[in-house]
């Protein structure tokens, strides 16, 4: 469905992704996993059209995103949903308003049948009933399945899902988890998830991509993931401190830093 | 010779940076204002903002014009007095309030309460990632964001400017008429003696201007700001501060023309 092909992304002098092949496929899961800065918030965006990427092309079906009009992108996006890490729900709106807000902008729709969908999504999501309340009332599961009820209000061939699980007690998470799951199945969706929850992800995953430093590193199925050699994935998938993966990203000397930084202490 | 380079070289880059910021300015609102005649139609949003700037900007516009036109008519009376003049006090506070101080101080006004709240509320909508939720749901930020907030303070100043000059006449006349004891009749007689069309003419040509540098520049830098809760702060201080400055450019500009 959608098939990036050597794709780059420079932010300046910093190179946040670097030659990316991959290829999301249709009704299925794809997770996209690695540590905080690794570039998945980076491909996700590029995948969703949002940013363009500094080199190579992305195809969604026979269309590549960086060349088509702004038009052309607003046409695919009604058959596209998306839920924000912090769940970008309109302040302005309560929830009804931010659920019905794509079928009040792209249908003509009777308010009867829009208020009849609303309903159905947002039972879907568990929070049938909490219509009259704005943004600044619910809590940040709360927030997150409001934004999924809202992402599938169009009945989306696919949707992104930017850290659905972040920030949230284990069973808000597990929730939001399950309801992806459920939803892409039972809705022969094509789900796009970017996480760092490898027990939500390895969970949901028909495809798994594993990213660092901005490079596929590993891609497979949950299992083939979960029984990877490359000491980087083991180390990933068992959040171990030691490995190949550094955790401190300093370039120079702790003790030099120490001794020759101006207001610390002198060793003699 | 190092210091002189150095010297030349910031002053050419901090130039090149505004230059480049000006033209960032032209092209976002140039491009947005373009969305008004393509459909959808956003007319719902624009007397939204309309609302929003200008009745929410009401309360403010009547208190400081009420002000403005007794200061005036105080000072007014001080300096006509000296010459033996103050039956010209009606003129006086009129032509000053129609041609300079109710433009003016409307439009700054109008940017502390509305112009600010623009440039911080889209700053926030960044930061939440609204702007590209609205993106994602097909629905073009420009033409939902920037487009009616700049058409509605091109739009409400010159009618808040309208209040603010009735305003201020009014409490001018109360406090040169009813506490100053001038005549009423020579008060309003010579008030439409003087004060001709072009007059007014110049004063809602300066409100609309005024309001248009407003809503550009407060999106723009609300646009653009940095997605941080302290780059919306600092955003909020740089638009109060860079339109009230464009204003009096302006200003000066627009009177030199009107003269």
């Amino acid at each position: 469905m959608i098939r990036c092909e050597d794709i780059g992304k420079v932010f300046g002098s910093m190179s946040a992704l670097s030659h990316i092949d991959m290829h999301i496929r249709e009704h299925q899961t794809t997770v996209i996993m690695g540590g905080s800065g690794s570039g998945k918030t980076t491909l996700l965006r590029l995948i969703a059209g949002l940013d363009q990427p500094t080199s190579g092309h992305i195809w969604f079906q026979d269309e590549d995103l960086s060349a088509i009009s702004r038009r052309r992108l607003y046409e695919l996006r009604e058959c596209m949903g998306m839920v924000f890490q912090y769940s970008a729900l309109l302040n302005s709106l309560n929830v009804y308003d931010n659920v019905a807000f794509t079928l009040h902008e792209h249908t003509d729709l009777d308010e009867d049948v829009i208020r009849t969908v609303v309903t159905m999504k947002l039972e879907q999501v568990g929070l049938r009933g909490m219509e009259h309340l704005m943004p600044s009332e619910l809590s940040g599961g709360m927030a997150k399945r409001v934004a999924l009820a809202r992402a599938l209000a169009m009945d989306p061939r696919i949707v992104f899902f930017d850290e659905p699980t972040s920030g949230l007690d284990p069973i808000s998470a597990g929730v939001i988890t399950t309801l992806i799951g459920d939803t892409t199945k039972r809705a022969h969706m094509t789900s796009v998830v970017v996480t760092h929850d490898v027990k939500a992800g390895l969970s949901i995953a028909d495809h798994v991509v594993l990213l660092w430093q901005g490079e596929i590193i590993a891609e497979g199925t949950a299992e083939e993931i979960r029984n990877s050699d490359d000491e980087r994935v083991r180390q990933f998938i068992e959040g171990s401190p030691d490995g190949p993966i550094p955790f401190s990203r300093s370039q120079t000397s702790y003790i030099d830093d120490l001794l020759h930084k101006p207001g610390t202490v002198r060793l003699k | 010779m190092g210091r002189v380079n150095g010297f030349f070289g910031m002053l050419g880059r901090t130039f090149l940076g505004l230059l480049g910021r000006l033209g960032d300015t032209a092209v976002l609102s140039a491009s947005s204002l373009k969305l008004l005649v393509a459909p959808p139609w956003q007319g719902r949003h624009l007397v939204i903002q309309m609302f929003n700037v200008g009745v929410n900007s009401l309360v403010i516009i009547l208190i400081t014009g009420a002000f403005t036109g007794m200061v005036l008519s105080l000072q007014g009376y001080y300096t006509l007095s000296k010459f033996g003049s103050e039956s010209l006090l009606g003129s006086a506070v009129a032509l000053a309030i129609i041609r300079e101080l109710g433009p003016v101080l409307g439009a700054l006004m109008l940017t502390a309460r509305a112009g600010s709240s623009i440039t911080a509320e889209i700053g926030i909508m960044r930061v939440t990632e609204q702007v590209d939720a609205l993106e994602m749901m097909a629905v073009n930020p420009q033409a939902r964001i920037i487009m009616p907030r700049i058409i509605a303070a091109t739009l409400v100043l010159p009618l808040l400017v309208a209040i603010f000059d009735l305003i201020g006449i009014a409490a001018g006349y109360l406090v040169g008429v009813d506490l100053l004891h001038v005549n009423s009749g020579s008060f309003v007689a010579e008030m439409q003696a003087k004060v001709t069309t072009h007059d007014i003419n110049a004063g809602w040509i300066k409100a609309v201007g005024f309001g248009f540098l407003i809503g550009v520049i407060c999106t723009y830098i609300g646009y653009r700001a940095t997605p941080t809760t302290e780059g919306v702060g600092r955003a909020t201080t740089q638009a109060v501060v860079v339109t009230s400055v464009a204003i009096l450019a302006l200003d000066y500009i627009l009177t030199s023309v009107f003269l």
